[in-house]
């Protein structure tokens, strides 16, 4: 089992890191189309075959990577900043603070935000750079999102603030700086690292969905999700099985970022 | 004896004469049926035919979508009809007409005896109220426009309950085309909403069937809102075959809705359609390799009438524009700029790639399928990266260290290219310009937007760029693109709406549009469209790019099926369709 782990840990590297060198990696500029080689199917000039303007599969999966796994990082970092500030002060100081954050929460949780990003897209002017608009997309989405974490790390930090040492520190005049810093905030690091590793690939899939309804980076530029998209036709998806081969990363990528959120979740355990 | 007889006979002959003459204003003599040529088919079945939108309303008179516009040409008639087959006027309500040497006096002959689908008789009358109707400013009908002539109404007199003339200020080029597809109302029906103004809000989609009545092969049965429209046949149509049977011979007509491409190739090809008629390329050659066990046949018609094209923004800036806003206004405007454009596009590989090679390409406005109008000697200049820069370089354009086209005053070229949301051929067409303009140096990108949306910014804030767009599908006279041809029309594009012309060359295209719509010499017509058409390709104020070929699907065995290019493609002669075989129909 823990080998497993490992697996997947090192896995996730690999995926990282050809990421990061897809420059290096890539046989053929992402965008460059070969239009005699439309939808070519897989073979030793692209092993991972040509989508419908010849642009080689295996160098737009690489540069893609780079869109999709940043998104999850990147996503799931921005949701945690705003759970434990929100989440951290409503349990740490309680009374009408805790109820006007945790209200504010579920209003959060309850209003559906995807129709609200249709009309921010609306709303940004035609001429976007591809990285610009998915960089303010998903920001958005991931401010949006730190409501479901901002009420575990609420629940952890008010428990935390009631035990024993703590009440004790406070007694002997600890200040509220000291209190967080050595007492409370250790305690959430559990919470947040299982979250942070929960969260990562749902932001993963957001830009796959995003791009999917052309809310994601535009083209030329790859990222995973938009490479689906062509699998809303049905000639596509009914001719050219190599086109589901961002769906195959994606699937893998969440499955590894699985498997170490249970890691992290037992590493409280382990220490 | 027998000068007695004789004038008994006589006697008798009058009092016939006038009992004839007195009747004949209630109950007309035998009806006088339209006898079709083709082949005699058997009655029954059902017909189911997908159409891509729920139509918004069954009014003929406000109807502007276009599935609207089909359900109701299926279910109203009109008095000339243009054959869809030989593009030459036919008699329909009208049995017979008569034009004046100068072309401006129409007198037409109705049939006698005919009646709507409730039974009512149809008369001069009805012809009458019709074009009060379509003509009256309050109605706000879209066919008004067409029914002005020479700045002035059409007039329309009643000669006899069966014969009415129609007067024109001017002559008019297409002729017999005015009353093509303008649908006759009942009088019976439709005078009382029409006095009390209401008439613009009947006949919507939840109007039970018998408030409605009209003179088309089939009438409504059945709406089954955001899924079905059930039409039955009409049993006072006034069609015959040679045979003598009533026309038409399908039971049913049923208009299934199906919004996505995609979806409507799936149902096709499950059998829970008959008729589909705008495949995409790519799901036609899905459909095609599915092999020997299937029930349908796929029909490739060749290019069609409608036109894609790319064109810049080249609406007159505001003197407090921004700098960025009034400098691409100013690349848009160079026609150096637009034929690099046109030179690097590769029209080919958009055939290839986005329609599989079903498509024509185009450097004219008006597309090959369009037999009668094409200007078959415009040039034709291949595709170079090379030519075109040079054209840039002539203009005062540079490129810099990095590759990057620059213009006059060292500021990058750069721009976007906006279409609509849900057409994936236009969006790979655009993501196919944007790498041929990358080889120029140019950075474009591409946005998409709802076609409202979209619409609103060409048309009204003029918020865009460029913009990649269709055109087409009404019968290729260009009668029917006056609006995008006239600078001062709606939907001249690249600068609508002008009070003046801007340009020479748009000023002369104003000259030949208004020319060629008041002669009645067809050649003499052609001579001038061609050159319009000339004029356009040399200018570019559209960037013509492909022309999708009409792509069409149906079960086997359909009988007098004769499909072609024009709208609609399968069913024009819905009225003479019947099942070979199988009388039921497709088994649902």
């Amino acid at each position: 089992m823990r080998r497993a782990r490992k697996g997947a840990l090192a896995a996730l590297g690999v995926l990282y890191l050809s990421a990061i060198c897809a420059g290096f990696l890539a046989p053929y500029d992402p965008a460059a189309q070969d239009r005699d080689l439309a939808f070519s199917p897989p073979s030793r000039l692209h092993v991972l075959g040509t989508d419908g303007f010849g642009r080689d599969q295996f160098s737009r999966l690489l540069y893609g990577a780079r869109i999709s796994l940043l998104a999850g990082p990147l996503g799931a970092a921005i949701s945690i900043a705003g759970a434990l500030l929100l989440g951290g002060a409503a349990g740490f100081f309680g009374g009408w603070i805790d109820s006007l954050i945790m209200r504010a929460a579920e209003l959060f949780l309850a209003v559906p935000w995807f129709y609200l990003l249709f009309a921010v897209r609306m709303m940004m002017p035609l001429r976007v750079e591809p990285a610009q608009a998915f960089l303010m997309i998903l920001s958005l989405v991931a401010l949006v999102g730190w409501a479901r974490p901002a009420r575990l790390i609420r629940g952890v930090v008010l428990s935390a603030r009631t035990r024993d040492y703590v009440v004790a520190a406070r007694s002997l005049g600890a200040s509220n700086v000291h209190l967080l810093r050595k007492h409370v905030l250790p305690q959430v690091t559990g919470v947040v690292s299982t979250q942070a590793a929960l969260l990562a690939p749902q932001y993963i899939l957001a830009e796959a969905t995003l791009s999917f309804f052309g809310l994601g980076v535009g083209e030329p530029v790859p990222s995973w999700g938009n490479m689906l998209t062509v699998l809303q036709r049905y000639d596509v998806l009914s001719s050219y099985w190599w086109m589901f081969m961002p769906a195959a990363a994606l699937v893998t990528t969440i499955l590894l970022y699985s498997m170490l959120a249970e890691t992290v979740h037992d590493w409280p355990a382990v220490r | 004896m027998t000068r007695r007889r004789a004038l008994l006979a006589l006697a008798a002959g009058a009092l016939a004469c006038t009992y004839t003459l007195s009747a004949a204003p209630q109950t007309a003599a035998a009806p006088e049926w339209l006898v079709t040529r083709s082949d005699v088919g058997r009655p029954g079945g059902q017909l189911v035919v997908i159409e891509r939108a729920e139509p918004r309303t069954l009014n003929p008179v406000t109807a502007v979508d276009a599935p609207s516009k089909e359900v109701i040409a299926r279910t109203t008639a009109d008095l000339i009809h243009f054959d869809r087959e030989t593009q030459q006027p036919q008699p329909a309500l009208a049995r017979s007409w008569t034009v004046s040497p100068d072309g401006r006096h129409f007198t037409l002959s109705l049939r006698h005896g005919i009646r709507f689908s409730d039974g009512e008789p149809f008369d001069a009358d009805d012809v009458l109220f019709s074009f009060r109707v379509y003509q009256d400013e309050k109605v706000g009908s879209p066919q008004r426009d067409q029914l002005i002539v020479g700045e002035k109404p059409i007039a329309v007199r009643k000669i006899d309950p069966y014969t009415v003339q129609v007067d024109l200020a001017e002559p008019y080029a297409v002729g017999e085309r005015l009353f093509d597809s303008l649908a006759m109302l009942p009088r019976h029906l439709l005078e009382r909403p029409y006095t009390e103004g209401r008439l613009p809000q009947v006949w919507g989609l939840g109007t039970p069937p018998q408030a409605l009545a009209g003179l088309g092969p089939f009438r409504l049965r059945e709406h089954v809102a955001g899924q079905r429209m059930v039409l039955e046949r009409n049993p006072f149509y006034w069609k015959t075959d040679r045979a003598g049977n009533h026309l038409p011979y399908l039971d049913r007509l049923v208009f299934t809705f199906v919004p996505s491409e995609d979806a409507q190739a799936v149902r096709f090809q499950s059998g829970e359609a008959d008729v589909t008629t705008r495949l995409s390329a790519a799901n036609f050659d899905v459909l095609f390799r599915d092999g020997g066990g299937r029930n349908y046949d796929l029909l490739d018609l060749g290019p069609g009438l409608d036109y894609t094209f790319l064109f810049f923004n080249q609406n007159s800036v505001a003197a407090d524009a921004p700098a960025p806003v009034a400098r691409t206004r100013a690349w848009f405007r160079q026609l150096a700029f637009r034929q690099a454009v046109s030179l690097a596009i590769d029209r080919e590989a958009i055939v290839r790639l986005v329609y599989k090679g079903r498509a024509a390409p185009l450097w004219g406005h008006v597309p090959p399928g369009n037999k009668l109008w094409v200007n078959r000697t415009l040039v034709r200049p291949p595709r170079s990266v090379e030519q075109a820069r040079a054209r840039l370089r002539m203009a005062g354009f540079s490129w810099n260290a990095a590759g990057m086209l620059m213009d006059r005053d060292g500021q990058p070229v750069a721009f976007t290219i906006v279409t609509n949301t849900g057409n994936t051929e236009r969006n790979q067409i655009a993501t196919i310009i944007q790498d041929d303009l990358r080889q120029l140096g140019i950075a474009v990108s591409v946005a998409t937007l709802e076609l409202r949306a979209l619409l609103d910014r060409l048309l009204n804030t003029h918020d865009y760029e460029a913009c990649v767009l269709g055109l087409g599908g009404s019968d290729g006279d260009p009668f029917n693109e006056m609006n995008v041809w006239l600078s001062s029309g709606g939907t001249h594009l690249w600068n609508p709406g002008q009070p003046r012309p801007g340009t020479t060359w748009e000023a002369e295209i104003d000259t030949l549009m208004r020319r060629q719509l008041v002669i009645r010499d067809t050649q003499e017509r052609k001579r001038l469209y061609d050159r319009v058409q000339a004029l356009v390709a040399e200018n570019l104020p559209i960037i013509s790019l492909v022309s999708p070929n009409v792509l069409v699907g149906v079960t086997k065995g359909l009988g007098n099926l004769r499909p072609t290019i024009f709208d609609h493609h399968a069913l024009w002669n819905v009225e003479e369709l019947f099942w070979r075989g199988r009388p039921s129909g497709a088994a649902r």
